[in-house]
């Protein structure tokens, strides 16, 4: 299904607009997280949608894409990326987990640390879920591949 | 037994009916769950964690613990459901052994 271009004059038109304002809808609502609804869990979601978009009319060979066993490295790194904010709080000499008080970077006035905390938390959410997606969905392609029901 | 199970299940089924009227009412600001920490997330949210949006300071900030592992069991249970499908489908269960004749023998 998607090693192929999806064909159809309409949805290639119509894709080939909307692939770009995903993608920079999913890293506006990552970036604004922290003010407006939204956040991580959506972003990913955007994100993937983006990359699953341009597969959809460009075949593999589209650029901003995922190839094979990256999306399990990269989905397991965003986790990663969460948990390590929570220890360089703790390495910053915090007393708790996540506190964002301490983190090692100082900037004035202190919601700065808390903005930058929050915002390295949800890019590992987003990238996290983004990866999980195209996951998924790479398995569902693979295993319609060798049933033989998707040529 | 069914029906002994049936009996049991519509005495619980009443039994809570009757408790749903002493329910507190959706969004009754006195309600005990809405009087334990929601005043003070609401009150100091914005100074704690500097976000402006108190959904975003208690999910990430007060709660930021809870969302790692959020995260975590996402992440896991996408994991294993890829593992699932790119399990093989047709099934990879081993063939049965023939019987081996000296216990059959044994058995009959």
């Amino acid at each position: 299904m998607m090693k192929e271009p999806f064909g159809g004059l309409i949805l290639n038109v119509a894709f080939r607009m909307l692939v770009p304002f995903t993608i920079v809808y999913g890293v506006y609502v990552l970036c604004l997280g922290e003010f407006s609804p939204g956040g991580g869990f959506q972003a990913g979601a955007l994100l993937a949608v983006g990359v699953l978009l341009a597969r959809l009319i460009l075949g593999f060979d589209t650029k901003f894409n995922v190839l094979g066993k990256t999306s399990v490295v990269m989905a397991g790194l965003g986790t990663f990326l969460y948990a390590f904010t929570g220890w360089l709080t703790i390495f910053g000499g915090a007393d708790y987990f996540l506190n964002y008080d301490y983190m090692p970077i100082v900037l004035e006035p202190k919601h700065e640390m808390h903005a930058m905390g929050i915002f390295l938390i949800e890019i590992g959410v987003a990238i996290c879920v983004m990866m999980t997606i195209i996951n998924l969905l790479d398995a569902i392609v693979k295993r319609g591949e060798d049933d033989g029901s998707v040529e | 037994m069914r029906g002994l199970v049936a009996v049991i299940l519509a005495i619980m089924t009443g039994m809570f009916c009757s408790v749903v009227t002493y329910l507190p009412q959706i969004g009754d600001a006195n309600a005990a769950p809405n009087q334990h920490v929601t005043p003070t997330y609401i009150s100091r949210s914005a100074e704690d964690t500097g976000s402006p949006n108190i959904v975003t300071g208690v999910i990430i900030d007060y709660r930021g613990f809870d969302t790692m592992w959020e995260t975590s069991v996402m992440f896991l249970a996408g994991l294993t459901t890829v593992l699932v499908l790119t399990s093989n489908p047709v099934g990879r269960r081993p063939e049965e052994e023939p019987e081996d004749p000296e216990e059959g023998e044994i058995i009959k």
